[in-house]
């Protein structure tokens, strides 16, 4: 029997390793899915003959190997077992953004020369049907949500409905079919192709093989002790690797169920009926979270602010040593229990975390602030640094080895080193096989012994744990030959909530300094419990007070970078805070809030003069652009003011 | 997408209504009929009787002269629960929900009509009671999907926005499961989103259930886009009935919109 040779641990493709679970826990759920308001579930051994008879029907379909299979829709199981269903066919599933508008998708669709999509609903069956004659190669496209589609009559638009049907015709008369189609696949065939979104210049497409992300799955499931009782709630776009690996390839690995919300809009009330115990999310999420949670108490009542605020105190300080398994002495503990019991416990349960054994974070920093308010909740959050082109994980953080500035050590398997430039190479058993009908940009990324360069800035701590610094490119030096990475220097300064945007400077400099944007909002609150009156953002960040309490910001950054002995240099010897915000309509700023470097240097040469020139005050006119689209200028005297700057720690010790 | 929408027979026949508030005439010997599977719209400049129309209709005002037909059913007066029962559903001109109930609670009220084990038994939530509260619970949820409300499922209806809130009302109205619903201004108050939405729901009401809409509208583009038939009615009379183009190009119609003076008009 084909069946016997597919011993535990041994199935190295998605569809062997579904056959292996249908057997080995065809009772425990799979996946499920909140139709109508309820929970419905589908165990594996269920699931394994929804994927046969799709992949049946695919094939009745007219489905080949080595076809790609477009799929684009929020996550539904039905699109998750189409992946399954065309790697059993041997095809490459191509999932695609499902917000993407329409010629974006037809880039995706033209160059991953998909013949098929398997889709979600209505919106999605338009978005292709407008694009179809642009798309030579697709040839058929399966809906899976029959609202609206009743009038549909082209013929190669069909529902997922009657691919079923003719695929559990087809298996009727063929039994054993999908296990011997299954059979036929190897690890090293292409399992998945991700279309990175492309920041710059056209997506690429990146061709993952079954090796690639069974061996990376597989790894990560160990490192963290996944099982198949865990839980996780599906709800990042299935065209991310991220999803990829956490919702799909460990799930398959581990055996684990996965949970797809209803919509869009009510992930966070799913997460708080289905409980996960697996959980990632981008730091923005739990930053919202956060702010969500601040807003609500300043709501309370008196006694339960009170005792929010008590008890907060008591986990910020004993919390993450519990968590890391550190000694806490007992009065602590019995405190901690207390808190747990009245205040950490009611409102774990209230977001959905109740349940939570670890909860990953990745994409950029985390502001420590937010990482250490779910770690005192004893939330178990972690970083871990990836890439598409890695299958995910690069590095990752070990429970009870955490620190909030760092990504941790290489993850299993990973090779890790750092290039003269300060870039950060990998090579791993994740690494991508190539990009799709893109071979320069394949020569570009990855050498010929395998190592893959991310482009991102980065060193090793004295723990060995990376701490990513800025993308490579950006990293500039100072004159005394130290490393100068400024958006490490903006996001600690960023991190204070006082301050929205910084601007640091350094590159070919004798010194860092810095431009700051206060938050109004922040800042106008601490100003106004002060009684310290103003007249609006220029008048603010004017003020004497303000620039103390920006001035303790700084003074904080520079601590910090002083314990660094890489970053030493680039502490903040001078700073000035910005009489107007940087704005998009001005095209200080991009429309996703990134700070444009070289407008702003140009537009405050002055400013950056008077930075390095020793002046305490720099008279300045700026020219703003108001909403109506009308211009006016903004006159002010902009104050500059001297930071402390701290002698590197590291060689202070060494002394 | 071109397709023939089946348009069935009279489903609704108004026959020479009359309606006075005093000395005030409301309506007078009005008639038309709707078909069924129709989306029948009843326009007008303020105060020309439509919303009366719409009373009269479902039973809330009683005409002095002149029959409704419902379904065969010809009828001078009706208690508005007992045209609910006969399968007229309606919302109102001012969102009339319960503001303090959830969402779900809201649209349950729907199906109001539909119970029928007993208050006891339903004060207990016990044995027919139950089941008879997790069929209409299912209705409801077909609803709550139909209507993509499912975020505001658990959310009370007083802290929704406006737009919400006028597809929960046309939620408690198709959750009775109505033959024919009658909506007053639907998208009065709303911004273009939300009427294009409202629009979309409309019409996949008519095309998915195939219930028969009457509806009030003041914005003509909505109602001559959506509208399979319109009867125009001013100071309680009948202008014209058509389709769209038909009303369109009816010169009283214009006159009416653009305001000549009526002969009894003192403005």
């Amino acid at each position: 029997m084909g069946d016997a040779k597919l011993a535990a641990g041994s199935a190295d493709t998605f569809p062997k390793l579904l056959i292996e679970n249908a057997r080995r826990i065809g009772d425990r759920p799979s996946i499920r899915e909140k139709d109508l308001g309820i929970w419905q579930t589908w165990t594996w051994g269920q699931v394994k003959d929804e994927i046969a008879a799709m992949a049946a029907g695919l094939k009745a379909f007219g489905f080949e190997r080595g076809d790609s299979l477009a799929i684009v829709g929020d996550n539904r199981p039905q699109l998750y077992w189409a992946m399954t269903a065309a790697q059993a066919l041997g095809g490459t599933p191509v999932p695609m953004y499902q917000d993407s508008v329409a010629e974006e998708m037809q880039f995706v669709l033209e160059h991953a020369e998909a013949s098929f999509a398997v889709v979600e609903d209505q919106e999605q069956t338009d978005k292709l049907l407008e694009i179809m004659d642009r798309c030579p190669k697709l040839k058929e496209i399966v809906y899976e949500n029959t609202r609206g589609m009743r009038h549909y009559d082209q013929p190669y638009v069909r529902s997922l409905d009657s691919l079923m049907e003719a695929g559990r015709k087809f298996l009727a008369e063929n039994p054993g079919w999908f296990e011997e189609e299954a059979a036929k696949g190897k690890g090293s065939d292409i399992a998945i192709m991700l279309y990175t979104s492309g920041t710059t210049g056209r997506p690429k497409g990146v061709m993952l093989s079954f090796d690639n992300l069974v061996i990376t799955a597989r790894n990560g499931v160990e490192w963290d002790n996944l099982n198949e009782r865990d839980e996780v709630l599906a709800y990042l776009p299935m065209a991310w690797v991220g999803d990829n690996i956490f919702s799909y390839s460990q799930s398959y690995v581990a055996g684990f169920c996965v949970s797809c919300p209803e919509s869009s809009d009510t992930v966070m009330q799913d997460l708080k009926e289905i409980g996960p115990t697996y959980f990632f999310a981008p730091p923005r999420i739990f930053e919202n979270i956060l702010t969500q949670v601040s807003i609500r108490m300043e709501d309370a009542t008196k006694l339960n602010q009170w005792l929010y605020k008590k008890f907060m105190d008591v986990a910020r300080r004993v919390g993450p040593d519990l968590l890391d398994g550190k000694p806490v002495s007992i009065l602590d503990r019995i405190l901690y229990a207390i808190g747990e019991f009245l205040v950490y416990g009611p409102l774990k349960n209230e977001l959905g975390f109740s349940r939570f054994r670890l909860a990953y974070t990745a994409g950029e920093a985390i502001g420590p602030d937010i990482f250490d308010f779910f770690r005192s909740l004893g939330v178990n959050i972690k970083q871990l640094y990836g890439s598409t082109e890695a299958s995910v994980f690069i590095c990752m953080q070990k429970d009870g080895d955490i620190k909030p500035d760092t990504v941790g050590p290489p993850a299993t398997d990973v090779e890790l080193k750092i290039a003269d430039n300060g870039e950060v190479l990998f090579r791993s058993p994740g690494v991508f096989v190539a990009y799709y009908k893109n071979d320069d940009a394949t020569r570009d990324t990855k050498t010929e012994d395998g190592w893959v360069m991310t482009g991102d800035a980065g060193f090793f701590d004295a723990d060995g744990h990376l701490k990513i610094i800025d993308r490579a490119k950006d990293v500039g030096k100072l004159n005394s030959g130290g490393m100068f990475a400024p958006k490490y220097i903006e996001n600690k300064l960023k991190f204070f909530p006082y301050i929205t945007e910084a601007v640091a400077f350094g590159h070919e400099r004798d010194h860092a300094a810095a431009f700051i944007n206060i938050d109004l909002e922040a800042v106008g609150n601490w100003a106004e419990r002060r009684g310290i009156a103003y007249s609006g953002y220029t008048d603010l960040a004017m003020r004497q007070e303000v620039y103390d309490l920006v001035a303790e910001c700084v003074d904080k950054v520079n601590k910090d970078l002083s314990e660094d002995e890489a970053l030493a240099g680039s502490q903040i010897k001078r700073f000035l805070i910005l009489h107007k915000m940087l704005d998009a309509d001005d095209g200080e700023l991009t429309r996703t809030r990134k700070v444009r470097r070289n407008t702003v240097s140009e537009r405050y040469g002055e400013l950056i003069n008077a930075l390095y020139s020793g002046v305490d005050v720099c008279p300045v006119e700026a020219t703003v652009t108001f909403e109506d689209g009308r211009t006016g200028t903004i006159k002010a005297d902009v104050k500059i003011r001297e930071a402390q700057v701290y002698p590197s720690q590291q060689a202070q010790a060494a002394e | 997408m071109a397709y023939e929408r089946k348009i069935g027979d009279t489903i609704l026949a108004v026959d020479q209504i009359s309606l006075a508030f005093g000395g005030v005439k409301a309506l007078s010997n009005i008639s038309f009929s709707v078909r069924e599977h129709e989306i029948f719209a009843i326009i007008g400049p303020n105060g020309a009787g439509k919303s009366s129309m719409l009373n009269c209709i479902n039973g809330f005002y009683h005409p002095q002269e002149g029959t409704i037909t419902f379904k065969g059913n010809t009828r001078r007066q009706v208690r508005p629960s007992e045209a609910a029962r006969e399968g007229i559903a309606r919302t109102f001109q001012n969102i009339a929900l319960f503001s303090g109930m959830t969402t779900l609670d809201n649209i349950m009220t729907g199906r109001n009509t539909k119970m029928n084990k007993g208050i006891f038994w339903q004060a207990l939530r016990y044995g027919p009671a139950e089941k008879e509260e997790m069929e209409h619970r299912a209705v409801v949820e077909k609803v709550i999907d139909f209507l993509e409300i499912e975020a505001i499922r658990k959310t009370a209806v007083g802290t929704l926005p406006y737009g919400l809130q006028k597809r929960v009302e046309l939620g408690r109205a198709l959750a009775a499961e109505p033959d024919l619903l009658l909506l007053d201004e639907p998208m009065a108050g709303m911004n273009l989103e939300e009427k294009q939405d409202m629009c979309r729901f409309i019409l996949d009401v008519n095309d998915e259930f195939g219930t028969t809409i009457v509806l009030i509208e003041h914005d003509m583009g909505v109602v001559m886009d959506i509208s399979d038939r319109v009867v125009v009615l001013d100071y309680g009379k009948k202008l014209a009935e058509g389709t769209p183009d038909e009303v369109r190009t009816n010169q009283d119609v214009i006159d009416a919109y653009l305001g000549v003076s009526h002969d009894d008009d003192e403005e």
